[in-house]
C-alpha cells in the first residue's frame, strides 16, 4: 500500500497533482475510499486477484485481502441483494457490474429493493450502496456489452445516478458516491478508461451532484454526461474555429441533476442541444429538455434539440459509429439550433 | 390442451422428521434420539408458550381476516394452519439472530415482539414497512416480491462473516441469520442465488422454507419435481425435511441448524411440510382450484390441537386453556379497537424518506404537493 494517493502531500503544491488514466484514478479513488473506512468493501465478478475485466480494482485483492474485495458467483441479482444486506449489516459496499447489458439481471433488487429500502423503513436505515456500471459504446465490443441504461434508473425514486468524464471526476465522485447515505448508480465511461488526465489530489472542487461549465461559450450550451463530454469539446472546438462561441456543460450527475449551471447557461446563449449516448426517446436529454423549457422559455431562441443514440438495439460494433453521436452530429444540431 | 405438470414428486420423499405425531403423541425415530434433548430442555412453561403464541396468532389472524371482509384492510394474508412451523422455528431463535420474512410470517413476528397492529397498518396502507427492525428483537420488514428477502438474509449474514460475529464459541453472542420463503418462492431465480452465494460463502444461515402446498393456485408439483429440501442438498446445503405442523420438530431441528450455523457449521435448509388452511388472500378463492378432502386432510393434522392434547398430557388443565383463549380473544380486541382508530399518515410521508440526504426535485415537489393543497383548502 504505497501508493501515493494513500498519503496526500498537501504541503507541496508541485505533488497535489498527478496525471493518470480515468480508469486508473477509480483505482486511486477506491484505494482511498477503502483506506478511509474499513466498512467499504468491493463485490463483484472477477474483481479479485484478476482486478475486473477492465483492470479498475486491480492491486486491492493484494492489498486489502478476500475480505474487502470479495469475488462473487456469477449472478447479478445476488450480488446487489447481497449488498443490500451487507449495508443493512454496516457496511458500505461497492459493486461492480461487468458490463451495462449485464444489469438487467440485477434490475428488480436495484429498483423494487435497493431504491425502496429507505423509504420502506420510513428513514431508519441508510442504503449506502454503489453499483458501479461500465456503461456505453465507443469499444467494438459485442451485444450488451456498449448500453447506455442510464434513464432506467434516473427515473426510479429512491436512486441518485452519476457519470464522472475525467480522471479527476472519477477520483474524487467515487469516493463521494461511496460516502453518501443513499444508493448511487455510478456510470463508467468506459471507452474514457484509458486516456490520462491530471487529477488534483488535494481537492474535488465541486459536490458529487453538481453540474459543470467545462467551456465558455456566449451562442449556444452543448450539455452531456460521460464520454460524450470529450465529443461535445471536440465540436465546440470545431464551432469555435468556423467563428461560433459554444459553451460545454459536464452534466456529471444524472439524478437528481444540477439545474443551476444549466439554467444559468441557457439564459445567456439561448439555445441548448443536449447529447447522450442512449437511445432519445424517454431518456436523460428528454428530461432536460422539458425541464429547461418549463424554467428558462423566455430565455430561450431555439427549442431545446436532443443529440442521442437511434431508438434501436445498439447496433452490431461495426456499424457503432453510425448509431453514436460524433462531433458532426453535434454540429449539425448547433447549426439547426443558430438557424431559428 | 393443457401443458402437463408433474403431480408426483419423481424422487420419494424420506419421512419428515416428527417428534409429536398429528394425534398428539411423542414418535420415537431415530432423529428422535438426536433432537428430543432440545426439547428435554424446554420447560412446561416453555412449552406453554408455544401454545400461547400459536393461539394468539391464529385469533389475530381470525380477526385480521373479518377486518378485511368488513372493508377495514385492503388485503389479509392468512397464516392460519403454519403456525407450528413458524412458532416452532422462531422460538429456537437466539435475541441475537436477524430474521428475513417473506410476508405471511405473523407468528415469527409476533414472537419476536412486533405489535400486530403494525401488520395491520401494511395491509390497511398507513405504510410501507410497518416496524423498525431493531426495535423488535431483528424482525426484518416483510418483503413482497417473491423471494427478494433470501438474497439479503444472505448478504447480511455474509457481512456476519466478514465482521466475526460467529463462531466465537459462545452460542449466547454468536449471530445467525433466518429466512422464511413459501414453495413457490423456490421457482424464483433469487432463491436460487441465495443458495448458492450462502454455500459458497459459508454464511451463518438457516434457510426456513415453508411448504404449504400452493402458490396461490398453483400446486407445489408444478413447481418442483423433486422434494424441495433436496433443492438445498443440491446446492450442498445440509437440508432437513420435517412435519411442518409439528412445533416441537419445528423448534428442535431449527435449534440444532441454527446454532450449526452461528458456530460455523455454514448454511442449513429446512423444508417445513404444512398447508395453508385459508386462502392466499383475501383476494383469493381456493375452492376453485383444491379440493375439500385435501383442505380437510390436513384440517386433521391441525398443529395447534396435536400440541393443545401433548399439554393436557403434561398437565394443563382447562383453566390454562380458557385463559389463553382469553388472552388471545383479548389481543383480537385490541387490534379491532386500534385498527379502525387508525388515521391516515401525514402528507410528508409521500417525500421524506425516500432518500437520506436532501435531493432537490423531492424537496420541490413536497413544496408543490403542500401549496396545492393549501390553495384547494386542504392543507393548512
Amino acid at each position: 500500500m504505497t501508493d501515493m494517493v494513500t498519503t496526500r502531500p498537501t504541503d507541496v503544491d508541485a505533488l497535489r497533482y498527478e496525471t493518470m488514466a480515468l480508469g486508473r484514478a477509480l483505482n486511486a479513488g477506491l484505494r482511498q475510499a477503502m483506506c478511509d473506512d474499513p466498512k467499504v468493501v468491493l463485490l463483484g465478478e472477477d474483481i479479485g486477484v484478476l482486478g475486473g475485466v477492465f483492470r479498475v480494482t486491480e492491486g486491492l485483492h493484494a492489498d486489502f485481502g478476500g475480505k474487502r474485495v470479495i469475488d462473487t458467483p456469477l449472478a447479478e441479482s445476488g450480488i446487489v441483494g447481497s449488498a443490500i444486506g451487507l449495508a443493512m449489516r454496516g457496511f458500505r459496499p461497492v459493486v461492480e457490474i461487468q458490463f451495462d447489458g449485464f444489469i438487467f439481471p440485477g434490475f428488480d433488487q436495484i429498483t423494487s429493493q435497493l431504491a425502496k429500502m429507505t423509504n420502506r423503513h420510513e428513514g431508519r436505515i441508510d442504503m449506502p450502496v454503489v453499483i458501479r456500471v461500465p456503461y456505453g459504446g465507443h469499444i467494438g465490443a459485442v451485444e450488451h456489452h456498449q448500453e447506455s441504461p442510464e434513464a432506467y434508473f434516473a427515473h426510479t425514486a429512491g436512486l441518485r445516478s452519476v457519470s464522472p468524464s475525467t480522471p479527476h471526476d472519477a477520483y474524487w465522485m467515487i469516493q463521494e458516491a461511496i460516502a453518501s447515505r443513499d444508493p448511487v448508480m455510478f456510470f463508467e465511461p468506459k471507452s474514457r478508461y484509458w486516456p490520462k488526465g491530471e487529477v488534483d489530489l488535494s481537492t474535488a472542487g465541486i459536490p458529487l451532484h453538481a453540474s459543470r461549465v467545462v467551456r465558455s461559450g456566449t451562442e449556444v450550451t452543448l450539455l452531456g454526461h460521460g464520454a460524450m463530454v470529450s465529443v461535445l469539446l471536440q465540436a465546440a472546438e470545431i464551432a469555435a474555429a468556423e467563428g461560433m462561441s459554444v459553451e460545454v456543460i459536464d452534466l456529471r450527475s444524472i439524478s437528481p441533476i444540477d439545474y443551476g449551471p444549466i439554467l444559468e447557461s441557457v439564459r445567456k446563449t439561448g439555445r441548448l442541444v443536449v447529447a447522450q449516448e442512449a437511445p432519445g426517446s424517454a431518456s436523460v436529454g428528454s428530461e432536460i429538455a422539458a425541464t429547461v423549457a418549463e424554467k428558462a422559455f423566455y430565455s430561450l431562441e431555439a427549442p431545446v434539440i436532443r443529440v442521442s443514440g437511434f431508438d434501436t438495439p445498439f447496433p452490431p460494433a461495426k456499424l457503432e459509429s453510425l448509431y453514436l453521436p460524433d462531433a458532426d452530429r453535434v454540429l449539425e444540431a448547433v447549426d439547426r439550433a443558430l438557424a431559428y | 390442451m393443457s401443458i402437463a405438470t408433474g403431480q408426483t414428486p419423481i424422487t420419494p420423499a424420506v419421512t419428515p422428521v416428527q417428534l409429536l405425531d398429528a394425534a398428539g403423541r411423542l414418535v420415537e425415530s431415530p432423529a428422535g434420539d438426536e433432537l428430543m434433548p432440545f426439547v428435554e430442555a424446554l420447560s412446561d412453561a416453555d412449552l406453554r408458550q408455544f401454545h400461547r403464541d400459536m393461539v394468539v396468532t391464529r385469533r389475530f389472524d381470525d380477526e385480521a381476516g373479518h377486518l378485511q371482509r368488513q372493508g377495514q384492510l385492503a388485503l389479509w394474508v392468512p397464516s392460519h394452519g403454519q403456525e407450528a412451523a413458524q412458532v416452532g422455528s422462531a422460538r429456537a431463535l437466539r435475541r441475537q439472530d436477524h430474521v428475513f420474512p417473506s410476508y405471511r410470517e405473523h407468528a415469527v413476528g409476533i414472537v419476536r415482539g412486533i405489535d400486530p397492529i403494525d401488520i395491520i397498518r401494511l395491509l390497511r396502507g398507513t405504510t410501507l414497512g410497518g416496524w423498525n427492525p431493531a426495535d423488535h428483537a431483528n424482525f426484518h420488514l416483510y418483503t413482497l416480491v417473491i423471494g427478494s428477502q433470501t438474497i439479503h438474509a444472505t448478504g447480511y449474514a455474509l457481512g456476519i462473516t466478514l465482521d466475526g460475529g460467529y463462531a466465537t464459541g459462545d452460542l449466547t453472542r454468536d449471530e445467525a441469520v433466518v429466512t422464511y420463503f413459501g414453495d413457490g418462492s423456490t421457482s424464483q431465480g433469487d432463491v436460487s442465488e441465495a443458495l448458492v452465494f450462502a454455500a459458497s460463502f459459508q454464511t451463518p444461515e438457516v434457510f426456513f422454507l415453508q411448504n404449504n402446498h400452493w402458490a396461490i393456485s398453483v400446486p407445489v408439483a408444478t413447481q418442483s419435481r423433486t422434494p424441495l429440501y433436496l433443492r438445498g442438498e443440491g446446492f450442498g446445503i445440509p437440508s432437513t425435511q420435517i412435519d411442518g405442523n409439528d412445533v416441537l420438530a419445528s423448534y428442535a431441528v431449527t435449534k440444532r441448524d441454527a446454532d450449526a450455523a452461528r458456530s460455523g457449521g455454514g448454511p442449513r435448509f429446512i423444508e417445513a411440510l404444512t398447508y395453508r388452511i385459508g386462502a392466499h388472500t383475501s383476494s383469493d378463492d381456493p375452492s376453485k382450484y383444491r379440493t375439500d378432502a385435501e383442505l380437510q386432510s390436513w384440517i386433521a393434522r391441525d398443529p395447534i390441537a396435536r400440541f393443545e392434547t401433548y399439554l393436557r398430557g403434561r398437565g394443563a388443565d382447562d383453566a390454562f386453556f380458557a385463559e389463553i383463549e382469553t388472552e388471545a380473544a383479548d389481543v383480537a380486541d385490541d387490534v379491532r379497537r386500534r385498527t379502525l382508530a387508525l388515521e391516515i399518515p401525514p402528507v410528508g410521508l409521500i417525500f421524506d424518506h425516500v432518500y437520506s440526504e436532501p435531493h432537490p426535485r423531492i424537496d420541490e415537489q413536497r413544496e408543490w404537493l403542500h401549496n396545492h393543497e393549501a390553495s384547494l383548502g386542504g392543507l393548512a
